[in-house]
């Protein structure tokens, strides 16, 4: 009977032997078809290499295949949570490409959608990393009340909840009514509270200081050097955003404040993603009270058989997810020689393994939660 | 503080890394942007000198990205003397037009987007050009110098077949080890799915299940 126990004996590793682990591409904290090529010792991570391409499907050339026009659907599907600024994103570069001019009401309601889209995905996000952290369910609910409620105004004022395809050269599609508008009044008066709510549920809870707190730090000078933008680099104490640096739309008339962290760890980029939602209550406030009556689009600009003159442009926003951009090369035909994204979530996945290094395994699950990817942009 | 033109970058460049030879790109697009095409010796050191200058500081490369150009034919119509027979034999010589095609050899062209956080500048645009769309289509890496470009050059090799010497990691990114061709160039023609179409058939019929149903 002993003999027959000790047959049965677990395997024990040696001391210093390294374990490889694959996490995911099924893995529910990948948040999508992402794999991590993990390799421990005992529990410390020792080394990671992140590996996605699951959902390529070369976005970049069916761009290039396609009229400027039928591009937008396309974009719609890069963040599939931030429609709206991908949107955003493409329409400047193509007007910084052939040199249009939006009308203010357009830009004002730019300004209301994308600030919206920010709001829901920071809640959206919060509520997923406290899900990871085992705060199971009610966060994250929390979360999704409030970005139905944000999705039912998209669908009023575009027809879709997430592939909203809104934006246009010049404009916009639609305009919005003055219903619309009071319903966005409405909404955004409320948002205060739930952000005080959402925010009261879990900050000073004690197991998520001691999980978050100088967990997977991002050091200033590294997050600078490797491109990292959006919350996470001004979870790193980098002021740079881009809606102050380039003032892109009518950035330049609303005051609010670009929140800043200070150790660059798992909770400051919580905190990052929880008063940036303040800031954008701020904008919306503003936005919806100085909005102007007219055009929402120039009549004479080309929507479809759209030529741009030969040359190149790149025009950049702050999307919710850091700076996202798109470079356009035009040969003075109907459709891009060349479309290029720049996917803030892939770019902002170089340093994953610079943060979990000498962590724990367990960490490298809200590490990864507090980057705040969409493998649709990743892999596009 | 405004960045100079891209004249007195280029006159900057030269005078602080010798040998450097750097041309300034036209851009015929409403935005202007003119960029500056580096050569390959100096690349590196050009790239470490924009980013620690001190008064640009251009610390962030935003975006980084492959284009393809193919093989161009330019046609001219030059006017030419040639000595022509008449059709009663008599020669003379007259002024003929001809049409003379000049054949500019494909590249593949690295473009880089820098921009300085600390001083809030940009953006600067670098290209690199290879010699050619084969066994020459290889560029120094700036990876050493703006780590965000690691992923991004990987992808430029991934999908363009630009082969980053001096890059730490140049594997594919996006599409799987196994693949071969770069689909993002511009001749690239997708595979044809081979997949054999089984039609099931009933065991003891010998027609088709349509056949049988029918």
């Amino acid at each position: 009977m002993r003999d027959a126990l000790a047959d049965l004996a677990v395997y024990e590793p040696e001391e210093g032997e390294i374990m490889e682990v694959s996490m995911g591409p099924h893995h529910p904290s990948t948040h999508g078809v992402f794999r991590m090529d993990v390799k421990l010792e005992g529990e410390r991570v020792v080394r990671l290499k992140p590996v996605f391409g699951y959902l390529h499907r070369n976005h970049e050339k069916i761009a290039e295949h396609g009229a400027y026009l039928s591009a937008i659907p396309y974009t719609d599907r890069l963040d599939y949570l931030c429609s709206m600024t991908n949107n955003w994103g493409y329409v400047l570069a193509v007007e910084k490409l052939a040199g249009i001019a939006v009308p203010e009401r357009a830009e004002y309601i730019r300004v209301i959608v994308a600030e919206l889209t920010r709001f829901q995905n920071h809640a959206g996000l919060v509520g997923f990393l406290l899900q990871d952290m085992g705060a199971s369910g009610t966060p994250l609910m929390y979360a999704f009340r409030e970005r139905e409620k944000v999705l039912d105004l998209f669908e009023s004022l575009s027809g879709a909840r997430m592939m909203c395809n809104y934006m246009r050269f010049g404009g916009l599609r639609v305009d919005a009514t003055a219903s619309w508008l009071a319903e966005v009044r409405q909404l955004v008066g409320r948002l205060p509270r739930f952000v005080d709510e959402f925010e009261n549920l879990l900050r000073v809870n004690e197991i998520l200081m001691a999980r978050t707190q100088g967990v997977g730090v991002l050091p200033r000078e590294l997050a600078i050097n490797a491109g990292v933008t959006g919350p996470m680099l001004r979870a790193s104490g980098v002021n740079y955003d881009v809606r102050k640096v380039d003032h892109y739309g009518v950035y330049d008339r609303f005051h609010f404040r670009v929140p800043l962290g200070e150790h660059g760890d798992v909770y400051d980029r919580y905190m990052m993603r929880i008063l940036e939602m303040r800031e954008t209550v701020k904008i919306l406030e503003q936005a919806v009270r100085d909005i102007p009556a007219g055009p929402i689009i120039d009549p004479k600009v080309r929507l479809r058989g759209l030529r741009p003159k030969a040359g190149e442009a790149y025009g950049r926003i702050e999307s919710p997810k850091g700076e996202l951009g798109f470079f356009l090369i035009s040969d003075g035909t109907g459709n891009p020689y060349r479309y290029r994204v720049r996917p803030p979530s892939m770019i902002n996945l170089t340093i994953l393994e610079d943060m979990c290094l000498g962590e724990n395994i367990a960490d490298t699950v809200i590490i990864l939660g507090s980057v705040d990817i969409v493998l649709g942009e990743v892999d596009r | 503080m405004a960045l100079p033109s891209p004249e007195q970058i280029k006159t900057q460049i030269e005078a602080g890394v010798p040998g450097a030879a750097v041309t300034v790109i036209a851009n015929g697009s409403p935005s202007a942007q003119r960029s500056l095409l580096l050569d390959h010796a100096h690349a590196r050191s050009v790239a470490e000198f924009l980013r620690d200058h001190a008064e640009w500081r251009l610390d962030y490369c935003s975006l980084m990205t492959g284009v393809d150009w193919l093989d161009a034919e330019t046609s001219q119509k030059v006017k030419v003397k040639k000595v022509v027979q008449a059709a009663d034999g008599s020669e003379s010589e007259q002024e003929v037009e001809e049409v003379r095609k000049t054949k500019t050899p494909g590249y593949l062209e690295a473009v880089y987007h820098l921009f300085s956080m600390e001083k809030k500048h940009g953006p600067v645009v670098l290209r690199m050009r290879t010699t050619d769309r084969g066994d020459g289509a290889r560029l120094p890496s700036l990876t050493p110098v703006w780590r965000s470009a690691e992923f991004q050059e990987r992808e430029a090799f991934d999908l363009y077949g630009i082969v980053f010497e001096g890059h730490p990691d140049l594997r594919r990114i996006l599409m799987w080890d196994g693949f071969v061709d770069y689909p993002m160039r511009k001749d690239y023609v997708p595979p044809v799915d081979e997949v054999p179409v089984v039609v099931p058939q009933r065991p003891g019929s010998a027609g088709t299940p349509s056949e049988v149903h029918r």
